[in-house]
């Protein structure tokens, strides 16, 4: 199989992988046209960045279980939850700050613990698990926080999610160290597509045109040193960014090479054939759930600090969000398909139209028609490319 | 007379990146049977789309006359309205819905919008005696066998006034008195309507009992079309001959020879008791005892319900029944087999029935399912190494001849014998001591068939024990250094293979309990 591919072979051998990003440039252009240029200012890319980045966390969790054939509907009340236990250690009780994060850390795996132990033990469906789970964390929210709202957070607990590394290594009216650590950032990923072709073509398997290559090198050099160049001139480089790349980059690898992660897909393609192949299907949902719950609390942590309090209501709506940006990710209804990173471009989606209207000054009603209509469209077209690549069979 | 009914010129149909069938031509006479017969994969199933327009008219080249008239359907109603029916493989009934409703599905006996359940119920009775179904219309066909499921379609098919019936595998989920039940109403339909029919089967003897003609394909192309209507001396010459241009070789003997020497004892099961999942108080296996060699070709035998797959899977890490008792020796070393993975760690693959339901995850690709059960062996520490296991689906796919352009096509795209060779790939990789291999060849093709008997005589001669799983007497009998007989969930008898026949071994899957 050695040999070489062709860009039009790369784009339409996987339309349902690369359909996702045709989309997202499409919107980006939209709606840098609609809003002028506005949204990609670079106060308003570091403003997408933090309003956005707890929805990311949750959809990188929402992917796997979904791709697991489950869904959770409980991830907002645990946000709400995990928010709510940090502000009564931190503001209620004046523990330091670190020990509040790992107080809603560890409410995070014991929720995953509860939720798991039903879906995985005793059988029962994750619909209704964590609709169960939705009603009762809300619930606990509210008596945790005695129904009112704790605030303020000390400085500390705030920078998680408004910190920024700024002025490292000086610069003048924009931060060298955002644009260093962006380039340090491209020669590893440059050095890694290396080495990986280096191995395939060891392997004798097929790889794409050495000039195809570093157009896409270069590509993925061109736009993340414009992103870094942005925020530079903003307020330098979010504390929260490097959370959630690091969590992409750790459960994009869980998912993809580790036997963990091949074992929720084995398992959504085809439970009773996962089962005979020797998957532990019980171990691997509890553990699946655990993993959910301890996104849902970092999540919760990043938007109690962004918010600066804990409010009984907050996270509401956030599984709705999550789940939506799992499916215009690519993630299939029926389980055993979807990526991490197509959740998180399914997430910017939402995130780039939903800021772009608000920029454009659209009200809330029609903001939620469009991205419902949007959320629509995705799915339509993973159906239809579902069927057109049947066609061929 | 012999006007024929059905011709179809030069058809060629591509798919991205293959050519499924290359200038295919196909006559069919006025009222005969006419079989087609080829290799999964050859293009009977596409054919048979073009024909029923479910590949509609210009996604194909070449031309479909249809009573003298070309023809061009654009969908599966517009060949349903010329007579054409199609029945396929997998029945498409409604099980909670009874015979009557079935057989008028899409195609309801209403006045002014409001069924009539009067004339529904009649005429399907008066369709069901045509096809001999002796129910009630109202039943559900949910509580049909599948034999008389199979009598439902075709009574939907004379209710659409069929001229050309075209059936797909009819026979393959069949025993035997409702496959003849079957061939003898597709006759009478000839005979006495005028039906002509067109059959897709792997059943060769079957086809050369009731066929008037047999159309060949190969890799896409006719071979040959072979006039059954031949003297009784003559006769024994067309099975061989459709194998011969099925396979583009001769099958000089369809299982070959096996030089393996037998060695220790790998598994032996002894007082082996399961009771049913659901029904408390109901033994599904009740006492077995048996054992296997390293090099050895054990075969169990028995009908439908005598407990074979069950038998087999509980002793697969229990993924069948409970109140499992009994005890299991690897090796000679009593052994608890808890789970699945326990069983794989003693070094025991099972090979499931159906590969589809059990054995393949089919939205994934060829390479994802052949590591499904290995992936520790590719482990780089605490990550997958991606290349080593291309590398390994690739040695399979050579080394069983898994025929795919590459390791990472999607599985439920390939053919039976294809997706069989990629469920034995995945179990050929935990390197296991004993195969269970249950109907290792259902479903598949006799080329595919040939070569998955040859890949077994290999295992064996590499010291792997096998226990075969099969309904087909004469391939148990082919393979097996030994067969174990099994009736109600008992062993019933013991009997070396060269000791073995047919009525001798069916005497013993039909012993009931004294």
């Amino acid at each position: 199989m050695a040999g070489t591919s062709d860009i039009k072979e790369l784009l339409t051998r996987n339309l349902r992988t690369s359909g996702i990003y045709i989309a997202f440039v499409f919107i980006i252009v939209l709606f840098t046209i609609l809003t002028g240029g506005q949204l990609l200012s670079p106060g308003n890319l570091t403003n997408l960045v933090l309003q956005y980045s707890y929805i990311l966390i949750l959809a990188i969790g929402m992917v796997l279980i979904i791709v697991a054939g489950h869904i959770d509907l409980s991830v907002g009340s645990v946000v709400a939850l995990t928010g709510a236990v940090a502000a009564v250690v931190v503001i209620g009780n004046g523990m330091p700050w670190w020990m509040g994060v790992l107080a809603a850390l560890g409410t995070g795996v014991l929720v995953g613990l509860w939720q798991g132990f039903w879906v995985a033990y005793v059988g029962i469906p994750a619909f209704i698990v964590t609709l169960a789970g939705m009603l009762i964390f809300r619930g606990l929210t509210m008596q945790v926080l005695g129904n009112v709202s704790l605030s303020p957070f000390p400085r500390e607990y705030q920078y998680i999610s408004g910190g920024f590394l700024n002025g490292l290594l000086g610069g003048d009216g924009y931060d060298a160290f955002t644009l260093f650590l962006a380039a340090a950032l491209v020669v590893v990923f440059g050095i890694q597509e290396y080495r990986g072709r280096l191995a395939k073509l060891k392997y004798k398997q097929q790889v794409e045109a050495f000039p195809l290559f570093w157009v896409k090198i270069a590509a993925v050099a061109l736009v993340v040193m414009a992103f870094a160049w942005q925020l530079a001139h903003s307020r330098g480089l979010p504390v929260v960014l490097i959370l959630l790349a690091a969590l992409v980059l750790i459960y994009g690898f869980i998912s993809q090479r580790t036997i963990f992660g091949r074992h929720i897909y084995a398992m959504g393609g085809n439970l009773q054939a996962a089962k005979l192949s020797g998957v532990k299907t019980r171990r691997v949902n509890m553990w699946l759930f655990v993993h959910m719950g301890l996104l849902s609390a970092i999540a919760g942590i990043v938007y109690s600090a962004r918010s600066n309090s804990a409010q009984p209501g907050a996270g509401n709506m956030f599984e709705l969000d999550a789940i939506a940006a799992a499916f215009i990710g690519g993630a299939a209804v029926t389980g055993g398909v979807g990526k991490v990173h197509g959740a998180i471009i399914g997430g910017l989606i939402m995130a780039v139209m939903s800021n772009g209207m608000q920029i454009m000054g659209i009200d809330q009603s029609t903001q939620s028609v469009v991205r419902g209509v949007v959320l629509l469209i995705a799915v339509a077209f993973d159906v239809w490319n579902k069927k057109r690549s049947q066609g061929g069979a | 007379m012999t006007e024929n009914i059905l011709e179809m010129r030069s058809i060629t149909k591509r798919f991205p990146g293959v050519v499924a069938l290359k200038d295919v031509s196909l006559s069919v006479d006025e009222g005969e049977i006419h079989a087609i017969c080829g290799e999964n994969g050859a293009g009977k199933s596409t054919l048979m789309k073009v024909l029923s327009g479910v590949e509609p008219a210009g996604s194909y080249e070449g031309e479909i006359h249809f009573r003298g008239r070309p023809v061009s359907f654009a969908d599966i109603n517009d060949s349903e309205a010329e007579g054409i029916v199609i029945i396929h493989q997998e029945l498409a009934l409604v099980p909670h819905l009874s015979i009557a409703e079935n057989i008028f599905l899409g195609n309801e006996q209403a006045r002014g919008g409001v069924i009539s359940w009067h004339e529904t119920n009649a005429r399907a009775a008066e369709l069901m005696a045509r096809v001999g179904l002796h129910e009630k219309p109202v039943t559900p066909v949910g509580q049909l066998g599948v034999g008389k499921q199979q009598l439902v379609e075709i009574a939907k098919a004379l209710s659409k006034n069929v001229t050309l019936l075209i059936l797909d595998e009819p026979t393959a989920a069949l025993n035997d008195d409702d496959s003849e039940h079957l061939l003898g109403l597709i006759r009478t339909l000839r005979d006495e309507s005028g039906v002509t029919s067109i059959i897709i089967s792997h059943k060769l003897g079957e086809i050369a009992a009731v066929a008037d003609a047999t159309t060949v394909i190969r890799d896409g192309s006719t071979i040959e079309t072979i006039d059954m209507r031949v003297p009784a001396e003559e006769r024994h010459t067309l099975v061989p001959r459709i194998i011969r241009g099925m396979v583009g070789r001769d099958i000089d003997s369809l299982y070959p020879e096996r030089s393996a020497e037998i060695g220790e004892e790998i598994l032996r099961i002894e007082d082996w008791h399961v009771g049913h999942p659901t029904q408390a108080g109901r033994t599904v296996v009740d006492g077995a005892s048996l054992s296997v060699r390293a090099g050895e070709v054990v075969g169990i035998a028995g009908l439908m319900g005598a407990g074979r797959t069950e038998l087999a899977m509980s002793v697969f890490g229990r993924s069948y029944g409970r109140d499992i008792s009994g005890r299991a020796h690897v090796h000679g070393k009593e052994v608890q087999l808890r789970t699945v993975a326990d069983a794989i760690d003693a070094g025991i693959a099972y090979v499931s029935e159906d590969r589809k339901q059990y054995g393949l995850n089919l939205i994934q690709d060829i390479r994802t399912n052949v590591t499904a059960s290995g992936l520790k062996k590719i482990l780089n520490g605490f990550w997958l190494n991606g290349n080593e296991e291309i590398a390994v689906a690739e040695r399979y796919r050579s080394s069983l001849n898994i025929k795919t352009p590459t390791v990472m096509a999607t599985v439920g795209k390939l053919s039976g014998g294809n997706q069989q060779k990629v469920v034995l790939s995945k179990w050929l990789y935990t390197e296991p001591d004993l195969l269970i291999l249950d109907e290792p060849t259902r479903g598949v093709d006799v080329g595919a068939k040939f070569e998955i008997y040859t890949i077994i005589n290999e295992l064996a001669e590499a010291g792997k024990a096998i226990i075969v799983i099969s309904s087909e007497l004469p391939e148990v009998m082919g393979l097996a250094d030994r067969i174990y007989t099994l009736s109600a969930g008992r062993i019933t008898g013991e009997v070396a293979a060269q000791d073995a026949t047919q009525e001798h071994l069916m005497e013993l899957m039909t012993m009931e309990r004294e």
